[in-house]
């Protein structure tokens, strides 16, 4: 639940952002998507029809949970499954919202401040609650998933993890259109919260559609010593995503990473950004961001690094390749400094493929084709840090499956 | 194994090479001298088919073929082989999955080359990133070993490699040029490329060739040639030149 007040304060808010664009990204006209309220449930992830089986196998989800703490799925606006044996506590954020007072953690890190948190703060929507008790390592990961599954619907999801003092997790969530799906549009709303010497590692792959508009907002709370590592794969088409997650290092010594691929091909539109304020001192960043734009696709890769303290370190890495001269690619990394004794840096470079490196390859071989192929894999090779082998293998198949595809 | 006939190359409008001829015999190896800017690099270039490097005219044939429009990994996969001077990095391919592309030997085999080399460790690591020059040669080897061509390009295989090492890599290319074999059953031919010639030392040639200015200034014995080059510089190549040239 929340207070009386502070629910009162959060409708006054979103009403009066109802209809306010986003100041990134195409403006989405929100009365051509409805709210869907019915919905399945299954008992256990085996039972979903085939389609929705293998969609949730292609972005990273081991649908007989062998290898995961618990599941968590979501079909348009209700949770049709969610489910853990592992001391970690996972339900509906809707339940969570009956057992706790979630004042301090509802609409906390992310500002109602345009018509899509609006919509999330006034209209149906569901999400996961996770916590982490106090000192539990869990280090199988936990997997999550959030479907559209109804023709021109939205989708609204609000999602708080809380990692509690000493404990660590590992989430993976897998968000994707069901085939058939011709249209649709996603909100979510995430708040993290990351407490002292605590970890969390939370990997994202978005397989939307060509059709699917994508609005995340995400803010993320670091305190003393805690570690947070967002890994961010988008591989296939989408019609649009923008988003600009915003990590707080408020704690001393917190430190966050922030890795991003993304591949855009088609008319795709994507406007990805991530934000880190180094409020605690000697807290730290790392953003890497490695970006392919080919065939229209258009992608704005920004960054933006605040130093607040003493000893902050921050550093931005931007790559990113152009393969077609009707794509478009702009990287906009961004360092801001409020106290002298910091160090924030950042490279970025935005190219095609260099040419020596295509003759080496040639030469010993290969086709130019494979030798694109190979270099783009390679490009888009980040380490994906923090992630349990198995996790890494399957985020790195998913990478070469759509790159052996196109 | 590998012939060229008048071979003229241009890159832009720049007139490199000028009336090239050269013919190499199966199981023979020849060093290639010059000094630097006389058209070492455009003449490997055009041999492995760089569409950057213009043919204004010549012929090049590789095991009887015309190869002189073929694109580049056909020639590779004919059979033509380079070990680069200075090769690009290629961010995130491991050199252990390079191999695997473009092996034509067993995977034993390129191990027990790569512990022969001293360069296990480097299976692992991305392409050439952050390589010493010394490790980028071995990775050439390497790489070479693998690939296992007929005709084998060595551009500068001792630049930037230790003393000690020298002498291994001379070895290991003497041993891939068929070298320890009985001169009738040697098969692989090569082209070794090289300004000093210290890894001469280590290795058997069978004939040298000066390319100075865009011609084939000088072609004779290895050990006279370098003996030439070492006393007089490349003085005499150029006196041999004017009288080519006119």
């Amino acid at each position: 639940m929340l207070s009386k007040e502070r629910a009162l304060k959060i409708k006054e808010i979103a009403e009066k952002y109802r209809n306010v664009p986003a100041p990134y990204g195409e403006d989405i006209n929100l009365e051509e998507y409805k709210i869907e309220k019915g919905g399945i449930s299954v008992d256990s992830l085996m039972e979903l029809d085939e389609g929705y089986k293998s969609k949730l196998e292609s972005i990273g989800i081991d649908i007989e949970e062998k290898t995961s703490a618990g599941s968590y799925l979501q079909i348009n606006n209700k949770a049709v499954y969610s489910k853990t044996d592992s001391k970690i506590e996972m339900m509906p954020i809707s339940e969570a919202l009956k057992k706790y007072n979630l004042d301090d953690y509802l609409w906390n890190l992310v500002e109602i401040k345009d018509k899509y948190t609006a919509r999330a703060a006034l209209e149906l929507t569901e999400g996961f609650f996770i916590r982490v008790p106090k000192g539990v390592k869990e280090t199988i990961p936990l997997q999550t998933c959030l479907l559209i599954g109804e023709e021109s619907s939205s989708q609204n999801v609000h999602n708080i993890i809380i990692v509690e003092e000493g404990a660590e997790l590992n989430v993976i969530t897998g968000c994707a259109t069901s085939p058939h799906v011709k249209s649709g549009l996603h909100i979510g709303v995430s708040e993290f919260y990351v407490k002292k010497d605590a970890k969390l590692t939370y990997t994202m792959i978005h397989d939307w559609g060509e059709n699917t508009h994508v609005r995340p907002r995400t803010g993320v709370y670091i305190e003393e010593n805690g570690v947070f590592i967002s890994n961010y794969v988008v591989m296939t088409e989408v019609k649009s995503i923008q988003s600009y997650p915003t990590a707080y290092c408020v704690g001393d010594n917190s430190k966050v990473t922030f890795q991003t691929v993304a591949y855009g091909k088609g008319n795709s539109k994507m406007d990805l950004g991530s934000r880190v304020v180094l409020s605690g001192k000697n807290s730290s960043a790392d953003m890497i961001s490695r970006t392919i734009v080919v065939d229209n696709a258009e992608i704005i890769a920004r960054g933006h690094l605040v130093g607040e303290s003493e000893n902050v370190k921050g550093h931005l890495e931007c790559r990113g390749l152009i393969l077609s001269d009707n794509a478009h690619l702009h990287a906009v990394p961004e360092l801001e400094a409020k106290r002298t004794n910091l160090d924030l840096t950042h490279e970025a470079a935005v190219g095609k493929i260099a040419e020596n490196q295509l003759m080496y390859l040639m030469s010993r071989g290969l086709t130019e084709d494979e030798a694109v192929s190979l270099i783009i894999k390679g490009f888009l090779n980040v380490d994906v840090s923090g992630l349990p082998p198995k996790l890494a293998k399957s985020v790195e198949q998913i990478m070469e499956m759509t790159l052996d595809a196109s | 194994m590998l012939s060229i006939e008048d071979l003229c190359v241009k890159i832009g409008d720049k007139e490199i090479l000028k009336d090239i001829h050269l013919y190499i015999d199966s199981g023979e190896t020849h060093v290639l001298f010059g000094p630097n800017g006389a058209g070492k690099s455009t003449l490997i270039n055009t041999i492995l088919g760089n569409p950057k490097y213009e043919i204004v005219s010549g012929s090049i044939y590789f095991k009887g073929k015309d190869i002189t429009d073929m694109p580049m990994y056909e020639r590779a996969k004919l059979g033509i082989g380079i070990s680069y001077q200075s090769p690009p990095a290629i961010p995130g391919v491991k050199l252990k999955n390079l191999l695997e592309i473009i092996t034509n030997r067993d995977w034993s085999e390129i191990e027990k080359m790569a512990e022969i080399l001293n360069f296990k460790d480097f299976l692992e690591r991305e392409v050439n990133v952050g390589f010493s020059g010394g490790e980028a040669k071995r990775s050439e080897i390497l790489q070479i070993y693998a690939q296992n061509p007929d005709f084998i390009m060595f551009d500068e295989p001792d630049s930037g490699v230790d003393v000690e090492n020298v002498e291994l890599i001379g070895t290991i290319i003497n041993e891939l040029l068929d070298k320890n074999k009985m001169p009738s059953d040697r098969k692989k031919s090569g082209l070794i490329i090289t300004h000093m010639g210290h890894i001469l030392n280590f290795m058997d040639v069978d004939r040298a060739h000066v390319l100075y200015n865009g011609i084939v200034a000088c072609s004779g014995h290895p050990e006279e040639i370098l003996n030439n080059i070492i006393k007089h510089g490349y003085e005499r190549c150029v006196e041999c030149y004017q009288k080519k040239e006119h």
